[in-house]
């Protein structure tokens, strides 16, 4: 698809010859992308072929080297728009909590808000409401009162979906919200993931090695390998079988 | 016993030394062990043990050597901490060592009897002057103020500073403001508790509550309650047994860890969690 082609009012993200560097790894080398208002696109490729620092390239925390971005009506080539981050939520990959953590699941889920509400303000019980709202849509709001470091992964993971959803974003981002998670988990969340996409009618990129469900539920996918998008399409187009074994070199790293 | 002494302006001094210092310190000692900078503290409270001594080497207000001592460390080891590329355990390894040197390079230049460097090294809670103590209020103070006016964002980044500054806290600028409060609190306590020993009134009460509580805000107070009783209790009894002040609230401070680790109800949970979780993840 050519970013160039797309109407501009529809257009949420759009990356422009994006370079970005750690050190002496160039993680992006020159990307292009472009998505609309609504899309739910699947992010695929090897390790190390940059899709983490593409999500981090839309939400600030990587840092452009060279080329452009433009998120939600803001353009930036360094220094990220104040206030933007609001409107992303963003599930990193899974981190372990440690099981001490003072903190319960609707403390977790109420964090989404903070930047929201910004600084000496607190959350109001509109803030509460909303907070208790996403955590039944995850389907936790019964382990609300539970500190945070006794859930189990999945569990964990509806909890970092209900904190991102809590911040009432217009753009979600995920990172492998299915890894290290059984066969079962790894269904449910990503169903929930398109059902919340498409009830809250956001724009989402998900990092994700889940064929089957990227060719269910996503609207793109865009492969990446070493740095740079490889191949982009619709799921059926692009996810064959000829296709990844190209990409992965011979093993096919996807789930089915 | 007699408690007369109690009676004396110096030791009321101390008393209240030990109050506003338990409470900064124990409060410090939260952010540090719930978001895993007891080494960067470590680091920060030696390099205001040197700073202090390159004050009085050169003749200048210890307390001002350590405070710019304390934020040039910060401003140094923060960006190591924050980068999260790389384990930083081993620059700020290298800052340590290299601040604990400078320390005792200052003190061997110092010239004539070594008292003063002596003290700040090992504290003299009995002999803080009432400067120390405004110094001490008004850090406390702060530090106090922060808790209460920054608690949702320090509760963000006690959980997780990537996701506090993806979801639009300003994480990095409260990390920074938090190293460098650490940086004014261990300047503060310095000339009561020492240079060396300082460390373990942020850390050990702080991760005595942390054993024993899943609520933020208890775990403030219960570090603070530790902190205080820890300074009172250790200037008893250095008092009725005639031992280093400094030293024994240490000895308590971490005695108190021990007892709180042992009675953790957060071991127990750890204990019955496999089969606890087993009924109830249904995965």
């Amino acid at each position: 698809m050519d970013p160039q082609a797309l109407p501009a009012e529809t257009t949420v993200i759009k990356l422009e010859d994006a370079v970005v560097s750690y050190r002496e790894d160039v993680a992006l080398r020159g990307v292009s992308l472009a998505v609309s208002q609504g899309e739910l696109v699947a992010i695929m490729g090897p390790n190390g072929a940059g899709k983490t620092t593409l999500l981090t390239l839309i939400n600030g925390l990587g840092r452009l080297l060279r080329g452009k971005v433009y998120v939600l009506g803001h353009s930036f080539t360094n220094g990220y728009p104040h206030g933007l981050r609001r409107r992303i939520g963003y599930v990193p990959q899974t981190q372990s909590i440690d099981p001490r953590t003072p903190l319960s699941v609707r403390e977790v889920v109420m964090i989404g808000r903070y930047g929201r509400l910004g600084l000496f303000r607190r959350p109001t019980s509109a803030d509460w409401r909303v907070a208790d709202r996403v955590l039944e849509l995850v389907g936790m709001r019964h382990l609300a009162a539970r500190p945070v470091g006794h859930l189990s992964g999945g569990e964990q993971q509806r909890v970092a979906i209900a904190r991102a959803l809590a911040q009432e974003p217009e753009i979600l981002l995920l990172d492998e919200p299915t890894a290290s998670l059984d066969r079962r988990a790894r269904v449910e969340i990503l169903e929930l993931v398109a059902r919340i996409h498409r009830a809250r009618r956001l724009t989402t990129l998900m990092v994700t090695h889940e064929r089957a469900a990227a060719m269910r539920v996503c609207d793109r996918v865009v492969l990446m390998k070493e740095g740079r998008i490889w191949a982009q399409g619709e799921p059926e187009k692009v996810l064959q079988e000829n296709v990844l074994h190209r990409l992965y070199g011979g093993r096919n790293g996807v789930g089915c | 016993m007699d408690l007369s002494i109690f009676g004396y302006q110096f030791m009321q001094n101390a008393v209240l030394a030990g109050l506003l210092g338990g409470v900064a310190c124990s409060l410090i000692g939260v952010f540090v062990v719930t978001m895993n900078l007891s080494f960067i503290g470590v680091a920060i409270a030696h390099a205001a043990f040197a700073g202090a001594l390159c004050g009085a080497w050169l003749g200048f207000s210890p307390q001002a050597g350590a405070f710019i001592f304390s934020l040039v460390a910060a401003a140094v080891i923060g960006p190591l901490a924050d980068r999260g590329e790389f384990n930083p355990d081993t620059p700020i390894g290298v800052i340590f060592s290299v601040t604990m040197g400078l320390g005792f390079l200052f003190m061997g230049l110092m010239p004539g009897p070594k008292t003063q460097a002596l003290e700040l090294l090992w504290g003299s809670i009995l002999t803080v002057t009432d400067r120390d103590l405004a110094l001490l209020a008004l850090v406390a103070a702060v530090v106090l103020a922060t808790v209460v006016l920054f608690f949702k964002e320090i509760q963000a980044l006690m959980f997780n500073r990537e996701i506090a500054l993806a979801a639009g806290i300003p994480a990095t600028l409260i990390f920074y403001g938090l190293l460098f409060l650490t940086g004014a609190t261990v300047t503060a306590t310095l000339r009561s508790i020492g240079g060396l020993l300082i460390f373990n009134l942020i850390l050990n009460p702080a991760a005595a509550a942390y054993q024993l509580t899943y609520n933020l805000r208890y775990l403030f107070l219960l570090a603070a309650l530790f902190g205080v009783m820890a300074s009172w209790l250790g200037l008893l009894v250095s008092y009725l047994f005639d031992l280093p002040s400094g030293a024994t609230i240490v000895v308590i401070s971490a005695g108190m860890f021990v007892l709180a680790t042992l009675f953790s109800p957060k071991r127990r949970v750890k204990q019955w969690q496999p089969a606890a979780c087993d009924a109830s993840k249904g995965e």
